[in-house]
């Protein structure tokens, strides 16, 4: 027996949007204003998952740590941020499943004059190899410069060294002051 | 000298100091997104042990996980294990790695590399 109820037209299509979300493989999805408490809860979250879904512990381990990294990076980002109308502390998270990978997805508001460095550092690390980022990831904790909190600069090389594939970002501006940084990791499937 | 013990949560390791043995065991995952907070009595209790350490000094430490934040205050906890070597006194870190977490392995390898203490790896079977 079937039985079909006509939703009102005014209604949102759910159904479409779940089997679209089902259809990429997503994992999870967020829009919205970040704390730790809710970047914990994520992590949970996945990390059940992962349980069910991964039967390599590498790759268990590989994108765990890089998805604390993505997450602690966004918090701590936020954490700086004075709230200001639609560029405050909202962020997008994206959590997928591709067949040969697992992919992470950011995005956040920034401010313009922090982009210069942001940008520099990010493409310094996709300049490096395997063993280059292994010597700067050392220099960079031994050196004083590192702040105890943590701070981007280690999370992004440690993102870049457990992944194994290049960092992918853009700035897209939003106004005179602000931009729109976007940041996509992928973690291979490949473990033994 | 008290022992120092804390719990291991969802976010941070187990640590059991024992000064009268001279065995440190830290282990667990460490991924506080605050991680000094965290470490600050750790290093306290440390700061004292260094002070009169025993004769054989043996620090175990096995991570599950742990994040850049964590990084520089497990690097913190291992300058002042150091500390004991600098004295002409035993001292081993033994470094406990799952044997598919390279990842680990490496970890172990470049905190060797900023240390004087000698390290002992030990890679644990899955079980």
């Amino acid at each position: 027996m079937q039985i079909t109820v006509d939703q009102p037209r005014s209604m949102l299509d759910i159904y479409k949007l779940y089997e679209n979300m089902e259809d990429n493989n997503i994992m999870l999805s967020f829009k919205g204003e970040v704390s730790f408490g809710l970047i914990n809860s994520v992590l949970g979250i996945i990390e059940d998952k992962l349980e069910v879904i991964e039967g390599s512990r590498k790759t268990k381990k590989k994108f765990y740590n890089v998805l604390v990294e993505c997450l602690q990076n966004l918090g701590h980002h936020v954490e700086g941020v004075e709230d200001e109308g639609p560029f405050g502390k909202s962020v997008l998270l994206m959590i997928w499943s591709e067949s040969d990978d697992y992919r992470v997805a950011t995005g956040n508001y920034i401010e313009n004059d922090r982009i210069p460095k942001l940008q520099g550092w990010l493409e310094h690390i996709n300049s490096l190899d395997k063993e280059a980022l292994r010597e700067l990831y050392r220099e960079t904790m031994k050196g004083d410069g590192f702040s105890d909190k943590g701070g981007a600069g280690l999370g992004f090389l440690d993102i870049a060294r457990k992944s194994g594939q290049k960092l992918n970002f853009g700035f897209k501006p939003v106004d005179d002051k602000s931009s729109f940084f976007s940041f996509q990791i992928s973690i291979p499937k490949n473990g033994e | 000298m008290e022992s120092l013990i804390l719990e291991a949560t969802s976010m941070t390791p187990s640590i059991s100091f024992n000064a009268e043995e001279g065995r440190l065991e830290m282990k667990g995952r460490s991924i506080p997104e605050n991680s000094l907070e965290f470490y600050q009595p750790v290093f306290e209790w440390l700061d004292k042990y260094v002070e009169s350490p025993q004769d054989k000094t043996v620090v175990h430490i096995q991570f599950d996980y742990f994040n850049t934040s964590s990084s520089k205050c497990i690097l913190d906890v291992l300058k002042r294990i150091d500390k004991i070597d600098q004295k002409g006194l035993d001292v081993l870190v033994k470094w406990y790695y799952d044997e598919s977490d390279e990842d680990m392995m490496e970890a172990g390898e470049d905190y060797e590399d900023l240390l004087d203490a000698p390290f002992e790896f030990v890679a644990l079977e899955e079980e």
